[in-house]
């Protein structure tokens, strides 16, 4: 039995010390919005904070994530209201299918929170989740939109 | 009734307690607002409810996997319903119901650009009756002619009395006013709603986490199953030692699925699959196990040069031509198989029982899903029905297959009264695909002694998707899809040129790597084969490539007419930026005419693409923000394909088993796309997929111009050239 805290909750996991956190978040806390794309730390689709930094929980055993403070998707509006890449998100209608974007906006939110004033260098290399989409065009305008606001 | 509350707002009901009026089953429909699950609102018809509080639910029978088919058939049928855009919401109607309802909603196949185009006259008609439905609904309570109202944004008015009511107040009465007979649709120069660029209905959830995937479903009670598959297609389970893992945490059951695949089903995923990791499998591989990438090409090589081959467009007399042609030219080129990787791997959950097969999954086609859990449970199909959700991505994976359909249910069967979720890794969905088919062509085209284009010769040998895929459509053992691009003539996809001796043809050869629908198709490799060898003609004869075409097309204004304008826009002609070349290309793909002009630079093997403007003439564009992103985004999956993709076989399995080796282009990559949407009225083309097919031609001719390499071979990383 593990003790996780997430979106400042605290949970309960019981799984083996070495279970990816992501499906400690996904299949036993039941929280759905962060993904799985690849398991091996490549597309960023289960991007999560750990202590404030962008992490690809599919890599990260649980073990690893006790005692550290966890947001997830759906921990990053506060209050009910939306954070500022979320708002970004919506007045660009940046998603389409959507299923990578709750990794790309946790990666673009703890990206901006260090580097509020980005250029289109900083994003190329900072910002590497993948969209099958393609949707990186309008990720580039709606960063860029954060940052002006 | 089952009550499921992990599912935040969308919480849903499955069964019969949402039944409203006028139905006589259970309609609800568990994935859309949400909001629906406890609809008591009568429907005006099928493809619409009006709530007291004036929302407006929109039903849709497309699936949505990024395209933005679902608000653009929202805002075809907000059109002709007259009504407050602000209010519209939507639901995703079962499969199970359409057929109970003789098919109300007409086919669920999102696939081949089709979602808009192929809907756009039943859509606008369910959205036209149901506001004349209401209008009348008003009229009678007014005691008035229906024809002395007129309806505008979810409010009627009868002028001569200056009465007003809302949708909202007369939609339980509207529902039961007599259908109309007559429906008159609108012109389009009255659009007020089509052709806008409105927001996407399901964007505020897809940024909070809240849509819900295939992936996401969670039932009561839900076990987990994961799956692998013999790695070499065709090849069978031989033996496996179950008593390795029955002991350990969490799994429940070893199964074998068919002849050919082993699943662990456990009270989590990641202890069937880690569980499933350490089994040992014994396969039966059989012959295909000796299958290369060389073996498949060398196959492929032959049917360049065979006699017999399946004709797809032929006008005069090619071997005449060319054999009387003062100068000849010739080039083979070949293009790979491709995986689609959709974001969200292959999943589903099935719960079966004697008397009921439930399936609850991302897919293209609900209606297949629906017929694939009747066959694999056993069940008829009014006792199956199928839930279906938003896609992680489509591409074509989720129209051309339904495998993992069939494996969730037939899993479920061996746990009778428990929901299943399957759920692919990675590994096995980038290996257990159904991969773009493999091709080659071999070209040959004759010039007179004054440089005039006197025939050409394309033969292309490979692989059919359809004799795999839907053998039910080959028309006398030939493929007709594998002609795309190439057609003589028609709605779908014309050759641009006119060329006075053609003849294209197909050596068709099949090896045991499944093909299918890959967003694109058999174009994506057409309008390589079509479009870079025509500027290696242009080459040949020191003519731009621009004036080289033109000559050709002037019996083809709307091809034409995007290739000008990409022409114009990108500057072509006048001098480039300093290191820079331009490469065009043109296509008419599902339904539209489409152009690009690409601008690259090559530094050693290093490729940076700036700019890529894309023209787009698909008739009429039902919302240009969304036709804008499909067109960005198409460019990205197709030049992921030609840059860095690429699957290759070896002992008769795929290599490339996830993201490390089947890379994919990252933002870094992406060049500025600047889109030209020129819809010149009078037919409807798609949008999700025609573009893609220029993506890759314009950019290759652009890497010719700068490099005077002219690369024929796919992906370019095979040539040291990287993507920067």
């Amino acid at each position: 039995m593990a003790r996780l805290t997430i979106n400042g909750k605290s949970h309960n996991v019981d799984v083996e010390p070495d279970t990816p956190l992501l499906w400690a978040i996904r299949d036993t806390i039941g929280m759905t919005g962060t993904k799985y794309g690849c398991g091996i730390a490549q597309c960023g689709a289960c991007t999560v904070h750990i202590d404030g930094a962008a992490t690809r929980s599919c890599s990260v055993q649980v073990s690893d994530a006790v005692g550290k403070k966890i947001t997830t998707i759906e921990g990053l509006a506060h209050n009910g209201v939306l954070h500022k890449v979320q708002k970004a998100w919506i007045d660009n209608d940046v998603p389409q299918c959507g299923y990578c974007q709750s990794g790309m906006i946790m990666a673009v939110a703890a990206f901006l929170k260090q580097n509020p004033n980005p250029t289109d260098a900083d994003i190329d290399r900072e910002i590497t989740n993948i969209c099958r989409c393609g949707t990186y065009q309008q990720v580039r305008t709606a960063i860029h939109a954060v940052a002006k606001a | 009734m089952t009550y499921i509350s992990n599912l935040d707002r969308r919480s849903f009901l499955i069964g019969s307690a949402s039944a409203v009026g006028g139905l006589s089953v259970g309609f609800n429909i568990p994935f859309g607002d949400g909001a629906a699950a406890t609809e008591t609102m009568p429907e005006v018809n099928a493809w619409v409810v009006v709530r007291p509080d004036e929302t407006v639910i929109i039903r849709i029978a497309r699936s949505e996997m990024g395209q933005g088919t679902l608000t653009g058939l929202a805002q075809l049928v907000a059109e002709e319903l007259d009504c407050d855009w602000s209010k519209v919401t939507y639901e995703f109607p079962t499969p199970g119901e359409n057929l109970a309802r003789k098919r109300v909603w007409g086919e669920y196949l999102t696939a081949g650009s089709r979602g808009i185009r192929t809907s756009v006259e039943l859509v606008s008609k369910g959205g036209a009756a149901a506001r004349m439905m209401l209008v009348q609904a008003a009229a009678d309570r007014w005691k008035v002619p229906a024809s002395e109202c007129v309806a505008a944004n979810s409010v009627i008015t009868h002028k001569a009395s200056n009465r007003h009511t809302t949708y909202g107040k007369v939609a339980k009465a509207a529902a039961k006013v007599e259908p109309p007979k007559e429906i008159k649709l609108k012109d389009p120069k009255d659009w007020k709603i089509v052709g806008k660029s409105l927001k996407r209905l399901d964007t505020p959830d897809k940024t909070q986490g809240k849509t819900v995937y295939g992936i996401d479903i969670r039932l009561p009670g839900m076990l987990y199953a994961a799956i692998k598959a013999c790695p070499v297609v065709g090849g069978k389970v031989k033996s496996f030692d179950a008593a390795k893992i029955t002991s350990r945490k969490g799994v429940k059951k070893v199964v074998q699925v068919e002849g050919y695949a082993v699943a662990v089903v456990a009270d989590s995923w990641w202890r069937a699959k880690t569980a499933l990791d350490t089994l040992p499998i014994v396969w039966d591989e059989g012959d295909n196990a000796k299958v290369s990438s060389a073996s498949i090409a060398a196959w492929l090589k032959e049917g360049l040069d065979v006699d017999q081959a399946l004709v797809g467009n032929k006008g005069g007399d090619v071997k005449a031509a060319l054999a009387s042609s003062a100068k000849k030219v010739e080039a083979v080129y070949a293009y790979p198989y491709q995986n689609h990787a959709p974001m969200e791997v292959m999943n589903a959950t099935a719960r079966y029982t004697a008397d009921k097969c439930e399936v609850w999954c991302s897919t293209q086609n609900g209606e297949a899903a629906l017929a694939t859990t009747s066959e694999a449970s056993g069940l008829p199909v009014p006792k199956c029905e199928v839930y279906k959700t938003f896609l992680g991505g489509g591409f074509g994976r989720r129209s051309t297959s339904h495998d993992y359909v069939r494996q969730a249910v037939l899993i479920a069967k061996e746990v009778p009264g428990t929901p299943v979720k399957l759920l692919w890794s990675r590994e096995e969905d980038m290996t257990q695909g159904w991969y773009h088919p493999v091709t080659q062509c071999k070209i040959v085209a004759g010039f007179d002694a004054n440089n005039n284009l006197t025939g050409i010769h394309y033969r292309i040998s490979g692989q059919s998707i359809l004799a795999t895929v839907a053998p039910a459509r080959m028309q006398e053992g030939r493929d007709p899809a594998t002609f795309s691009g190439f057609y003589a003539g028609g709605a779908e996809a014309a050759f641009g040129y006119s060329i006075p001796n053609i003849l294209v043809d197909h050596s068709m050869r099949n090896p045991h790597i499944r093909p299918a629908f890959w967003r694109g198709v058999n174009i994506n490799h057409n309008a390589i084969y079509i479009e870079c060898f025509m500027d290696e003609l242009a080459k040949e004869v020191g003519v731009d490539a621009l004036e080289f075409r033109r000559k050709l097309m002037e019996k083809h204004p709307k091809h034409l007419a995007v290739l000008n304008a990409v022409a114009e826009k990108a500057g072509w002609g006048k001098p480039a930026p300093a290191g820079i070349h331009r490469g065009l290309a043109q296509a008419m793909a599902f339904g539209s005419y489409v152009a690009a002009c690409a601008e690259v630079s090559v530094d050693g093997k290093k490729v940076k693409i700036h700019r890529i403007v894309a023209a787009t003439d698909p008739g009429h564009a039902v919302n240009p923000a969304q036709i804008d992103r499909q067109v960005a985004g198409s460019f990205v999956y197709g030049l992921t394909g030609l840059f860095l993709g690429g699957c290759t076989v070896k002992d008769g399995r795929i290599e490339q088993e996830n993201f490390d080796t089947y890379e994919m282009m990252r933002i870094k990559e992406m060049p500025k796309v600047e889109t030209i949407l020129m819809p010149s009225g009078g037919f409807w083309g798609g949008v999700g997929e025609p573009t893609i097919c220029v993506a890759a031609p314009a950019v290759l001719n652009a890497i010719a111009a700068a490099t005077g390499t002219r690369y024929r071979t796919f992906p370019l990383r095979d040539h040291g050239l990287t993507l920067v």
